[in-house]
């Protein structure tokens, strides 16, 4: 990533892989070989980790909080007076419906993620693998594609969703975001194919395999770390959409957890606690993912998030 | 609620089924044509749903958008350039525009300054506390937007002076004795805009960090032996020898968190749904749809958005043909 390479926004970083990815080669970097780090930079680094996480813990303590205290006094005086309880979270599901949102959530994230890699993959072998006119001005229009702005496609859809009828149904939602995904999933996993040996390809050809024989047994196996970046991408992307939520599905029977939870924060009448509940279990699932595939996770997200 | 679930599980099987099943198809199509035609047309049809997919929801829907943009409110009557001209002349759109352009200054900058410290920083600690302080770092890119807007609506909460306060500023406030403030209404020196930025730096910066630690640890360490050798202060080798070697990574950094500004709608939806003097476009777009049903100013606003986006656009193709020339 240093000179020499040329790094587009949206190209599959290999050397951001985790987190916290340490590849401490370089020994004689640090002024101070083998010591401890200086005091004051541990310091600033603990104050801005601070920065970071207490407006969240803000949020998670109150949560927990019975709805008199929550609303009355500052989420940090439960370390002088402490009182807890599970209250909300069964108020978030018996009145702001937050159940039957994340029911709808998985509905509306699992197949907008799992249909755009399928179609996007076999686009990415046809790029990679097949030999035809207009591949090259294809390509181009997809990596163009990449940078445009989803809102622009709003206003005609949501008039051809209402000429169809198909307005607030999963379908609308789901065929929307499979093809605001479709060029970045394009793009990603045709980067992946290029790197996989020609070899492989060849001798699958002269052994007899068919197109279809050698995408199946071969490349979607070997393309495995690509399709879960996007994976991963994709469904934090639609879990956590609020737009396009918006827009195809609207407030009612089949709102996600990002609408379920912009009403609550529309009513504050309903107070704090139950505000606060609603947003750490809209959070719940993302915080998960990150935790347990935080090295797919990254990637995914550092090569995605120019997505329009 | 059994019923839900039920009904959820099979819209899956049901949408996952049918796009397997159209595969299987489009590939049996193939194989029923002779040997040579198999060859020249299997590309185009396993290509279909994905072009398909892109005509109908990019190509058609940003033809017709810029369409619609030179049409009336209801998109029945072409109306030329007024919409145009309208939104530019509305004293409203023109704090839209103040407002998305110091976005796109302080934003970008300001994510780029506090990922670059944290992954210098960060980069001196033993690899252990390096690793739990960037998760810190990063957690907020994980939760969205509006679930940001949550934490952040708690942050900045303001109650009577009379009563405890529940939200942090102001609880910080009054305890060192000052009256609480309305933070997201105070419009003066564009403050609760900059408090909305905040918001957003600080769901970016964890991206920067990732993004700008692996290029400083990719930085040859001979350079900067070189340099302190020469007698160059730390400041000295981080501006003159770090930040140059690691230019492509930053330029990187900077584009993809200037997209996400100018696509921003979740956190001033949400946090004050673009009042008090901080609408922005993408915000002002929704709004100009749905609260005043004016089909062809939100068309407007989104054609002058992907106007902004041209160079963007192509600096992207400029990279990706330097790209495909080195593979």
């Amino acid at each position: 990533m240093s000179s020499g390479t040329v790094a587009t926004p949206i190209q599959l970083q290999s050397d951001t892989a985790s987190v916290g990815s340490n590849t401490k080669a370089r020994g004689g970097k640090k002024p101070d070989v083998g010591g401890k780090s200086p005091l004051w930079v541990r310091i600033v680094v603990g104050l801005l980790c601070a920065l970071w996480i207490i407006p969240t813990l803000g949020l998670a303590v109150t949560s927990f909080r019975p709805a008199d205290q929550a609303n009355s006094s500052g989420w940090w005086t439960i370390f002088t007076s402490p009182s807890v309880t599970l209250q909300n979270y069964s108020d978030v599901f018996s009145r702001a419906n937050m159940g039957e949102a994340f029911v709808n959530s998985v509905a509306i994230t699992v197949p907008a993620t799992i249909i755009p890699i399928l179609i996007a993959a076999f686009a990415a072998y046809v790029f990679t693998f097949m030999q035809f006119k207009g591949r090259d001005f294809l390509m181009v229009m997809i990596v163009a594609l990449l940078v445009v702005p989803t809102q622009v496609a709003l206003v005609p859809l949501l008039k051809l969703y209402g000429d169809l009828g198909i307005s607030g149904t999963f379908l609308a939602i789901w065929l929307a975001h499979i093809g605001f995904g479709m060029p970045l999933a394009i793009y990603l996993i045709r980067n992946y194919m290029a790197t996989l040996p020609k070899e492989i390809i060849e001798s699958a050809k002269i052994d007899g395999a068919s197109h279809f024989q050698t995408f199946w047994r071969l490349i979607i196996p070997m393309s495995t770390p690509a399709l879960a970046s996007f994976a991963i991408f994709q469904f934090l992307w639609v879990w956590n959409d609020l737009l396009a939520a918006l827009i195809f599905v609207g407030p009612g029977s089949n709102q996600p957890l990002t609408i379920a939870l912009v009403s609550l924060l529309g009513n504050q009448g309903q107070g704090w606690q139950l505000l606060t509940a609603g947003g750490l279990f809209t959070m719940l699932v993302p915080i998960l993912v990150f935790l347990s595939l935080q090295r797919y996770f990254v990637r995914g997200l550092t090569a995605g998030s120019v997505k329009g | 609620m059994g019923i839900k679930i039920a009904n959820a599980l099979l819209a899956v099987l049901a949408g996952v089924g049918g796009a397997v099943a159209v595969f299987y198809l489009l590939n049996k199509l193939g194989e029923l044509l002779p040997g040579r035609w198999e060859e020249r047309v299997k590309p185009f049809l396993w290509l279909f749903p994905a072009l398909a997919a892109i005509g109908v929801y990019l190509i058609y829907p940003t033809v017709q958008t810029i369409i619609f943009s030179f049409a009336n409110a209801s998109s029945t009557q072409f109306i030329g350039l007024s919409n145009y001209s309208d939104l530019l002349a509305s004293s409203a759109f023109q704090t839209t525009l103040v407002n998305t352009l110091l976005w796109i200054i302080i934003v970008p900058a300001g994510t780029i300054v506090l990922g670059l410290l944290i992954a210098t920083l960060a980069d001196r600690l033993e690899p252990r506390a390096e690793k739990t302080a960037k998760t810190f770092i990063f957690l907020p890119l994980a939760v969205g937007a509006v679930s940001a807007g949550a934490i952040w609506r708690f942050v900045y909460a303001a109650s009577p002076a009379s009563q405890e306060q529940v939200g942090l500023l102001n609880g910080i406030v009054t305890g060192v004795g000052g009256d609480p403030v309305n933070w997201l209404q105070i419009s003066s020196g564009k403050l609760n805009s900059f408090l909305l930025m905040v918001i957003l730096m600080w769901l970016q910066a964890g991206f920067a960090m990732v993004l700008l630690s692996a290029a400083i640890k990719g930085v040859p360490v001979d350079t900067l032996e070189a340099a302190r050798l020469d007698g160059a202060g730390e400041g000295a080798i981080f501006f003159r020898v770090v930040v140059p070697q690691i230019r492509t990574s930053l330029i990187t950094v900077f584009i993809t968190v200037l997209i996400t500004v100018l696509k921003t709608f979740d956190i001033v939806y949400v946090m004050t749904n673009g009042n008090f003097g901080t609408n922005v476009i993408a915000v002002d777009f929704y709004n100009q749809l749905f609260t005043n049903s004016n089909a062809g100013y939100a068309a407007a606003i989104v054609v002058m958005l992907m106007l902004v986006m041209i160079p963007i656009m192509t600096y992207q193709i400029r990279q990706f043909r330097a790209e495909e020339v080195s593979r």
